[in-house]
């Protein structure tokens, strides 16, 4: 038994840490948006870090308990509560038989994460169970969630003394980085097709995000980047955090369901560390882009793993 | 003379671009290939997904296990010796294509653009033996280089919204083949029966960068025929070895 879908507010998909892999075949990666918050939710419950969890956008979720769970919430808060009852968010549950969960919308923040303990009962697709709806495959049916569907667990005996008093403070407390977040990069790969003017604007001006911003990258507007001459390129690689500057001049930073890729320059590379804030940006949050070098940034990354793996450390699973 | 122009450049903290080249040709692309290659039967400890292009090759890295000055080191050997080594034998995909009438309906535009008649059209396009440059824009789809240049025709004015899986088409100076339905501006010529991508198969994908591809003309019977092994998974792919 498992969880009955109720309600899935703007979208709802099964997503892992991503079919890896399978690049050089044109297959995006997929996987949570934001990893950190996957990481934890699954910690919290006792699972393998890399287990699938549900991706929740904005909020608006609610789901009955056919059976008992012990279940993590993560991410944005998006005011969860059960049978009425406000649940603490990085907090592993308790949840009986036949209870209601069911969140609000979130005040800050875009992405929650709900793991349940043991995972959800699933069919693997090519290394993964992450949903890419374009492809149609993977988490449920190759789509996103919908209200009735039904999804089982692993096991039904839940133990919920293994995870007792499971807690964390999150790394990126979500309203303080959010109101105007520093993404930090690194220039390039193709930094080179910008004129200095056009460089300065982009570590210098405020970008708004976007309205048609989604899994696959998130669009911004503001002051124009300026190109030497043009922004095609023949198209080439493209890494996690790139960022795009389309005709436009307007930045586009590539996420999870990105395609491998792309025929516009790429004028910078938002730091892997930082793609769990990109993860809770919404439509009209402020960036601004601070450059970093890549020694910077492997200390940062190593930082970050650390505060990771100190956590799964914190309890035996 | 690439050797002269290929540059390492930064991708990020966890991902780095080998650039040989800005041009798209098969000399330049021989060199990604080769490279590729010879990375992905070495296997760097830290290195866990390669992507080829046309003229350059992203390696995504975990930079807590080799930090990207130890990676170039690594790469500069593998480009000194890779550029030595002979291009591998080339491996054909005979992709059978019902062309025109109901799966290519737009044959009949590029007929009206080139001057060419209908088995004329299907004659140029299914001669030429194409190489994959590369895989990329939908998983499987293979930009593929060498369509002969008079049957070049724009693309359509207006996108259709939806385009089948296996659809065949020609937009501008490229052709090829649709991996999964999706919209798009090609003009339409043919469809094949094969999965160029089945995510349930044990390989999902037909073919890789660096295969070529050979398109068959086949009648709506046997494009009925082929669509059923396809189907029940009893379907060899014909391939050759040149």
């Amino acid at each position: 038994m498992g969880i009955r879908i109720k309600s899935v507010g703007p979208s709802c998909t099964i997503q892992d840490a991503g079919r890896l892999g399978y690049m050089d075949f044109g297959f995006p990666v997929s996987g949570c948006m934001d990893a950190d918050s996957h990481y934890i939710a699954n910690v919290l419950v006792g699972n393998d870090p890399k287990d699938a969890v549900i991706e929740i956008t904005l909020g608006g979720f609610s789901c009955d308990f056919t059976s008992k769970a012990v279940v993590a919430l993560t991410g944005c808060d998006a005011q969860f509560e059960i049978d009425g009852v406000r649940v603490p968010m990085y907090t592993a549950i308790y949840v009986d038989k036949g209870a209601h969960l069911r969140c609000g919308y979130a005040k800050t923040g875009c992405r929650a994460y709900l793991a349940v303990q043991s995972g959800f009962y699933l069919k693997n697709v090519m290394g993964s169970v992450s949903t890419n709806v374009k492809c149609k495959i993977g988490g449920y049916l190759g789509r996103a969630l919908m209200k009735e569907d039904l999804l089982f667990f692993n096991s039904t005996e839940p133990n919920i003394k293994r995870v007792n008093n499971r807690s964390v403070k999150p790394r990126v407390p979500n309203s303080e980085h959010l109101s105007e977040a520093v993404l930090r990069v690194i220039l390039g790969p193709q930094d080179d097709y910008f004129t200095e003017k056009g460089i300065n604007t982009f570590l210098s001006a405020t970008y708004t995000v976007a309205n048609d911003s989604d899994r696959m990258g998130i669009k911004t507007t503001g002051e124009s980047v300026e190109s030497k001459a043009g922004v095609d390129i023949i198209s080439d690689g493209m890494p996690l955090g790139g960022v795009q500057i389309p005709a436009s001049g307007m930045p586009i930073i590539m996420a999870a369901d990105r395609q491998t890729t792309g025929g516009y320059a790429k004028i910078a590379t938002v730091i892997s560390s930082d793609m769990p804030v990109v993860a809770q940006l919404r439509p009209g949050n402020a960036i601004k882009f601070e450059k970093v070098s890549v020694s910077e940034a492997v200390k940062i990354y190593k930082d970050r793993k650390k505060y990771l793996e100190n956590i799964s450390k914190l309890w035996k699973r | 003379m690439e050797n002269n122009e290929t540059r390492f450049l930064y991708a990020g903290d966890t991902a780095l671009v080998i650039e040989f080249g800005n041009a798209i040709n098969e000399t330049l692309n021989a060199r990604v290939r080769n490279v590729y290659n010879a990375l992905k039967a070495m296997k760097i400890d830290g290195v866990y997904d390669v992507i080829p292009t046309f003229r350059s090759i992203l390696i995504n890295y975990l930079p807590d296990v080799i930090t990207f000055d130890k990676l170039r080191k690594r790469l500069n050997k593998v480009l000194n010796t890779a550029s030595s080594v002979a291009i591998e034998k080339k491996r054909v995909i005979v992709v059978p294509v019902a062309y025109g009438g109901v799966y290519g309906e737009d044959i009949k535009d590029v007929c009206a653009h080139t001057g060419l008649d209908e088995s004329e059209v299907i004659k140029l396009h299914s001669s030429t033996t194409y190489l994959i440059y590369m895989l990329g824009f939908l998983p499987g789809f293979a930009y593929l280089g060498g369509l002969d240049k008079r049957l070049v025709t724009p693309r359509l004015k207006n996108p259709r919204t939806k385009i089948e899986a296996g659809a065949v088409g020609i937009g501008g100076e490229q052709t090829g083949v649709y991996p999964l339905a999706s919209p798009g501006g090609w003009r339409l010529i043919g469809r094949t029966p094969l999965k160029p991508y089945d995510p349930h198969r044990e390989s999902p994908f037909l073919y890789k960068a660096g295969d070529y591809i050979k398109f068959r003309p086949v009648t709506i019977a046997e494009y009925e025929l082929i669509s059923n092994a396809v189907a029940s998974g009893s379907y060899i792919c014909e391939e050759d070895i040149i």
